[in-house]
């Protein structure tokens, strides 16, 4: 579908300060949270179930709400 | 000036029985009669009070006396809990709803006592089961399948806001919150498209709503439900029920989920929101939001310019700002507000900023990164099996088997604190009187419902106690009343009842 031009919105007016201050607080999470990655990967296979793929197939729910 | 926002959430848990009949119905029962068993060993069971039913009819026991499978009773069993809680069969899953809470930090805390349980009952059901069989719950919102079933949220509001300014200037936020609510999904269910036509979206829940207001809840859902049933004085209040959100695994979303939609919905009972934000096609736009995790794709206004999900967000956060000044945020506890404004502004700032950084908030963006690491590690192709298994096992209620609590995601409350409201009712609300009567006149209550409790004390006809306030009933008007009543008989007549 071709983009249409964007007007945008009247930007919010938002004290930069704010934003520098909360990004670097996110972003350390986010370092740390690469590293545990790593180790969740590593014990991803494990919890994984072994028949994965199959319990994934035979996964059929009735609609709900 | 708005209403106290009264709220609660109801979940519908995905169920697959292994080693046994695979019948949801039947498995779901038996589920909620293990749980109900395990706790009330010494308890008659108390049924819900359906208004056009016998409620005597409902109060039938249950206990691990009667030979269980496979004659297990499939009607559609009821039940309703010390904390004020409603543990019931609805379609073909089990549902919990929360007690009513006033504010989003109670909110989650019951939303995670249901969470407890819910793994309560797999293992009292493994039990009664035997070792080679066992339910398992998940709780998550669709199938992969094209089936889907809901995580739903209620608000008490006036009766005098106009529903359909109220519609109008809800959606916005409904289509847009997802950016922090959404718990991912690999693939698509939108009908008529292929499901690897996506690779991974923001929703579980946005490809299956094909209307913008109606009454549905199965089909053709729409985006703001007209469901009336406030459950209290109709002249006085009106109860928002929301279908549209997902189902959270991270506590940071279902607070921010709750807490941010209880302040747009005062704003908009003051008339502080506005028209601004109005959407073009509301319908569309959850779905374009949904099916792009970059945050980049502009959805249509009511104006014809266009915005990201991201700006009308930042838009309604400004509003929100500008209402705590003007009015406080009194009606969803003025800490817990102030303490939402904080998050709503960090998360939408990280969105923008590095969706990756919240991480350990967002559901979407956390499980977004067990798979696509997992398909780095595998070399696995978009759409993968492997990876719808990392999708539905994110959801996996058996804790040796969630990906979501090893997913590194921030927690507000503490585990103890899910336990003990496993068995105890918020005290700011009509559920705990529920609650709290429940827990000491077990024998004397043959059914109960949000809005009254049927006592039989002995003396015909059977006693309603009607409670069509929610904020009526609460630990500050009755804990010393039920204290100092030591059988029902003494407090229906201390009530005057």
């Amino acid at each position: 579908m071709a983009e249409r031009q964007q007007k945008s919105k009247q930007s919010p007016t938002r004290d930069d300060d704010t934003v520098a201050e909360a990004a670097p607080a996110v972003t350390e999470t986010g370092e740390k949270l690469k590293a545990e990655l790593d180790d969740l990967l590593d014990e991803i296979d494990e919890v994984l179930e072994t028949n994965a793929e199959d319990f994934v197939k035979s996964y059929v729910q009735k609609g709900g709400q | 000036m708005a209403l106290p926002k009264v709220c609660g959430i109801e979940t519908e848990y995905g169920i697959v029985v292994r080693g046994a009949e695979n019948n949801p119905v039947t498995a779901s029962s038996l589920l909620i009669n293990s749980y109900v068993a395990a706790t009330n060993r010494d308890r008659g069971r108390i049924g819900w009070d359906f208004e056009d039913e016998q409620p005597a009819n409902d109060a039938r026991g249950f206990s691990l006396d009667d030979s269980m499978a496979p004659e297990v009773e499939t009607t559609l069993v009821n039940a309703v809990l010390t904390n004020g809680a409603r543990f019931y069969v609805d379609h073909a899953h089990p549902e919990i709803s929360t007690p009513e809470v006033t504010n989003a930090r109670e909110a989650l805390v019951w939303d995670r006592a249901a969470d407890e349980i819910v793994k309560a009952a797999m293992i009292a059901a493994k039990r009664v089961l035997g070792d080679d069989a066992e339910i398992i719950i998940h709780k998550n919102n669709s199938d992969g399948k094209g089936n889907s079933y809901g995580c739903h949220e209620n608000y008490l509001l006036a009766r005098e806001l106009p529903f359909g300014r109220l519609a109008r200037e809800i959606t916005p936020h409904f289509v847009t919150r997802q950016i922090f609510t959404g718990a991912g999904k690999v693939g698509c269910e939108m009908p008529g498209r292929p499901h690897d036509d996506i690779a991974y979206q923001i929703s579980q829940r946005a490809d299956f709503f094909e209307e913008e207001i109606g009454l549905e809840t199965t089909l053709k859902r729409p985006i703001v439900n007209t469901r009336d049933e406030p459950h209290a004085d109709p002249q006085k209040y009106r109860r928002l029920h929301v279908i549209v959100g997902d189902a959270n695994m991270s506590e940071v979303a279902t607070y921010l989920k709750v807490g941010t939609t209880s302040i747009v919905l005062s704003m908009i009972e003051d008339d502080a929101l506005g028209d601004d934000w109005a959407l073009g096609n509301p319908v569309t736009a959850i779905r374009q939001v949904s099916h792009d995790p970059s945050l980049r794709q502009t959805i249509m206004l009511g104006d014809g310019t266009r915005a990201t999900a991201l700006e009308v967000q930042w838009g309604l956060f400004e509003r929100a700002r500008k209402y705590e000044q003007s009015h406080g945020l009194d009606c969803v506890d003025e800490a817990v507000g102030a303490d939402i404004m904080d998050r709503w502004e960090r998360v939408l700032t990280g969105l923008e900023t590095d969706p990756e950084s919240v991480g350990h908030w967002v559901d979407w963006v956390a499980k977004r990164r067990l798979v696509t690491g997992f398909a780095e590690r595998h070399d696995l192709a978009p759409g993968s099996v492997k990876l719808k298994a990392i999708d539905l096992q994110y959801h996996d209620m058996r804790p040796e088997r969630c990906l979501a609590s090893r997913a590194g995601l921030d927690t507000i409350i503490d585990q103890s604190e899910a336990i003990d409201a496993m068995t105890r009712p918020p005290e700011t609300t009509r559920a705990y009187f529920r609650g709290r009567c429940l827990d000491k006149y077990p024998d004397d209550i043959v059914a109960a419902n949000w809005d009254s409790l049927v006592f039989d004390i002995g003396r015909d006809p059977l006693r309603r106690v009607p409670m069509m306030e929610p904020l009526r009933g609460t630990a500050e008007h009755v804990a010393t009343l039920i204290d100092d009543s030591e059988t029902a008989r003494d407090l229906l007549d201390r009530l005057g009842e």
